[in-house]
């Protein structure tokens, strides 16, 4: 499925990731955790092609596919999907139509007939029911006036009707309170399947409390240093990141 | 709502300028050049009354003694007014069509390709048709449903009919918003105009149906010189569509038209136009040169009238469409979309004369600027002594794409009434690498997430256009930013 092989990346000057090995199965579900500044979020940047991010050594295959060779797009029409951390602000373009748009750009990649206003409708209503989502978020401009809570259950949102086989969580738990983690949580946890691997990425563990995961990684600086079952991360909440901090540097 | 996403999935497929074509039909030509005779060939051709032709001459004399404007942020060479035609008509609309039917087939074969209906079609249950009138070069070829406007009383025809079939609603309006000797580019106008549509609704008619005028440059080294008339009598309501094209060619062409609006007591008039003459290619080379003098007499106390623009096309654009706030509790609204790519100039905006009692007017201004292009909104809002109580709102929004283009807001606001309230709010943006990146992501390309963005940046404007407009000026969002990143 995912297969990430000795992987460098820097931003600028900087080199943040420092040979990052990782391996995921279909129908997996696996954490990465661990202090801030380690390099989780760049790893989802990198995956998900954003400029700015220069992979200087190592591969990442995806279905047996070169996934760094890719346009952003072009990775999403194959399925990879990255919820963002701070979700980005569109004025004037509803929910709904954003929405829209990717849906089909994204059915048109996979050779899929594109819906119409009413089917899209139809299929949209189906998944915002699960997330408590009403329309009138569906009318609003993208992100814009948003709650902390509201963002994140979009972000959901998108990644239910984008169906990814591939599914990067960039710490969805930021920003929410206990209810709407919870919602959150639970929406994600509805989309596991067979067919779908999620890497989430988080600092603390309660957002595992609901998404319940596979294996769990720890990163610094710039590498996997550890890898475990959930009772990893119930551990690392006891006992904090300082370990790992000083057997890196 | 669902025209944005059509947009995204459209806009790939259809090339660049796709209005580009050359229609070869057979033209009848006044030849070369600018002097009296052209002048009566054109009035003659016409069939014009004499009062007319001397109209024209008297313009013509004062235009002998006019500069050109150099105060618009604009650069062009200086074009030589000799070096033009300013008649030229299909050979086969000499005598002018008695009805579609006798429509040369070439023409209609020419708007069947632009998009534009030429027939009467069915009224289906719930859909509002729209008349069309068609301007070919320097005439008017075809317009649609006049029969079934003229059951209400509205008058809706080609302007060089009007003068002969209503001459004294004519001679009572004609020039009584802009006068022959407004400006260098009406007073030319007014000198050599070859056509365009004139409207009259009478007391209380609510206009049953959109009408519209789609003017098509074909011709080459030919000015067009339209003309519009447009009374809304007390109490009456309508709806005015204006749509342009022409082909893609190296020589730049010049279009100076004249626009002229009355709205008498509780009438209102919406006015859209969307702007797609030839821009001249990605290297700046040839498009339409667009000089437009656009204004509105709000004379009644109540009336209203309401400009939404969507420009995207030609290679310059000068052009204010105005409101003359007469009336008591009169409305004056513009909203404008200016779109400038490559090496397109313009220079476009509104003028506010507020002069009665309670008057307001609001102005909702965005303009997009890729490429080297170079955009600027120039307003004026002014409030005459004796407008108690008058109102303007002002928001201008500017959206830059890239690093060589530029944009301009230059206000110009006059207050001589303490009552008066005036409120300008302006702000200049970019297209942030965040969030062209969040909809790539989402599987949108590059290209297509431009025209979303854009879109949602112009929807206060785009939602004033009528239904049948917006999908269209909604795509135009996306085909003129082309190529304008990455």
């Amino acid at each position: 499925m995912l297969e990430i092989k000795n992987l460098h990346a820097k931003v600028g000057d900087t080199e943040i990731l420092k040979g990052l090995d990782l391996t995921i199965n279909a129908g997996e579900v696996h954490a990465i955790m661990g202090p801030n500044g380690a390099g989780k979020s760049t790893l989802s940047y990198v995956l998900s092609g954003r400029e700015g991010y220069e992979v200087t050594e190592g591969t990442v295959s995806y279905q047996g596919k070169n996934l760094l060779d890719m346009e952003p797009e072009v990775r999403a029409g194959e399925g990879v999907f990255l919820a963002f951390q701070y979700p980005v602000e569109i004025p004037g373009v509803s929910t709904m139509n954003f929405l829209k748009a990717a849906v089909n750009s994204v059915r048109k990649y996979r050779g899929e007939s594109e819906f119409d206003a009413m089917d899209f409708l139809k299929f949209v209503r189906e998944q915002t029911k699960i997330l408590n989502i009403g329309d009138d978020m569906l009318k609003r401009a993208v992100n814009v006036g948003f709650s902390g809570g509201e963002k994140k259950r979009a972000e959901v949102l998108q990644m239910a009707v984008l169906a990814p086989t591939l599914a990067l969580l960039d710490e969805t738990d930021s920003g929410l309170d206990v209810d709407a983690l919870r919602i959150v949580g639970e929406g994600v946890t509805a989309l596991r399947s067979p067919e779908r691997s999620m890497l989430v990425i988080t600092h603390y563990q309660r957002l595992l409390d609901y998404i319940v995961p596979d294996v769990v990684h720890v990163l610094a600086d710039g590498k996997i240093v550890d890898t475990g079952d959930k009772n990893l991360a119930i551990e690392l909440e006891k006992n904090g990141y300082a370990n790992y901090s000083e057997a890196a540097a | 709502m669902a025209a944005v996403t059509e947009t995204v999935d459209q806009v790939q497929s259809v090339e660049k300028y796709k209005y580009g074509f050359v229609t070869d039909i057979e033209a009848d030509q006044a030849p070369k050049g600018l002097n009296e005779d052209i002048i009566r060939f054109i009035s003659a051709k016409k069939e014009e009354p004499e009062w007319l032709l001397e109209w024209r001459l008297k313009a013509y004399a004062h235009w002998l003694t006019m500069e050109e404007p150099d105060w618009p942020k604009v650069n062009y060479p200086p074009i030589d007014y000799q070096d033009s035609y300013y008649y030229s008509a299909p050979k086969s609309a000499e005598d002018g069509p008695d009805s579609l039917d006798d429509v040369d087939p070439e023409l209609l074969e020419t708007y069947k390709k632009l998009g534009i209906p030429l027939h009467e079609q069915e009224v289906l249950a719930g859909v509002k048709n729209v008349a069309v009138d068609a301007v070919f070069d320097s005439v008017s070829v075809a317009t649609t449903f006049k029969d079934a406007l003229a059951k209400e009383g509205v008058i809706f025809c080609p302007i060089s009919e009007a003068v002969k079939d209503h001459p004294d609603l004519v001679k009572q309006y004609l020039g009584s918003v802009v006068p022959y000797s407004d400006n260098y580019f009406a007073t030319l106008n007014s000198a050599v105009f070859t056509d365009g549509s004139f409207v009259y609704i009478p007391k209380g008619v609510d206009c049953p149906m959109e009408l519209s005028t789609y003017f098509r440059i074909n011709a080459s080294n030919t000015g067009q010189f339209e003309r519009t008339l447009i009374i809304a009598d007390e109490g009456s309501h309508v709806s005015y569509l204006e749509g342009c094209t022409a082909p893609m060619r190296d020589e730049n062409q010049l279009h100076a038209a004249v626009v002229e609006l009355v709205a008498l007591d509780d009438a209102d008039i919406k006015y859209s136009t969307v702007q797609n003459w030839y821009p001249g290619d990605e290297n700046g080379v040839g498009g339409i040169y667009n000089f437009v003098t656009k204004r509105a007499a709000c004379r009644g106390k109540n009336s209203k009238v309401s400009w939404t623009q969507v420009e995207t096309g030609s290679a310059i654009t000068w052009k204010y469409p105005s409101c003359i706030l007469q009336g008591d509790n009169s409305v004056g609204e513009f909203y404008s979309v200016a779109i400038t790519n490559n090496y397109q100039q313009a220079d476009t905006g509104t003028k506010m004369i507020h002069l009665g009692k309670n008057t307001s007017s609001k102005i909702i201004a965005k303009g997009i600027s890729a490429g080297k292009s170079q955009s600027t909104y120039r307003g004026l809002v002014k409030m005459m002594p004796k407008a108690e109580g008058a109102r303007n709102y002002t928001q201008c929004d500017s959206l830059l794409i890239g690093k060589e283009c530029g944009a301009h807001t230059v206000p110009y606001i006059e207050s001589r009434n303490k009552s008066a309230k005036v409120e300008h709010e302006a702000t200049t943006s970019k297209i942030a690498d965040d969030q062209l990146f969040y909809c790539r992501q989402r599987g949108i390309s590059e290209e297509d997430a431009v025209a979303l963005i854009v879109n949602g940046f112009c929807r206060d404007v785009m939602q004033e256009l009528p239904m049948e407009f917006a999908v269209e000026a909604q795509k135009l969002v996306g085909i003129s930013l082309e190529g304008s990143v990455g």
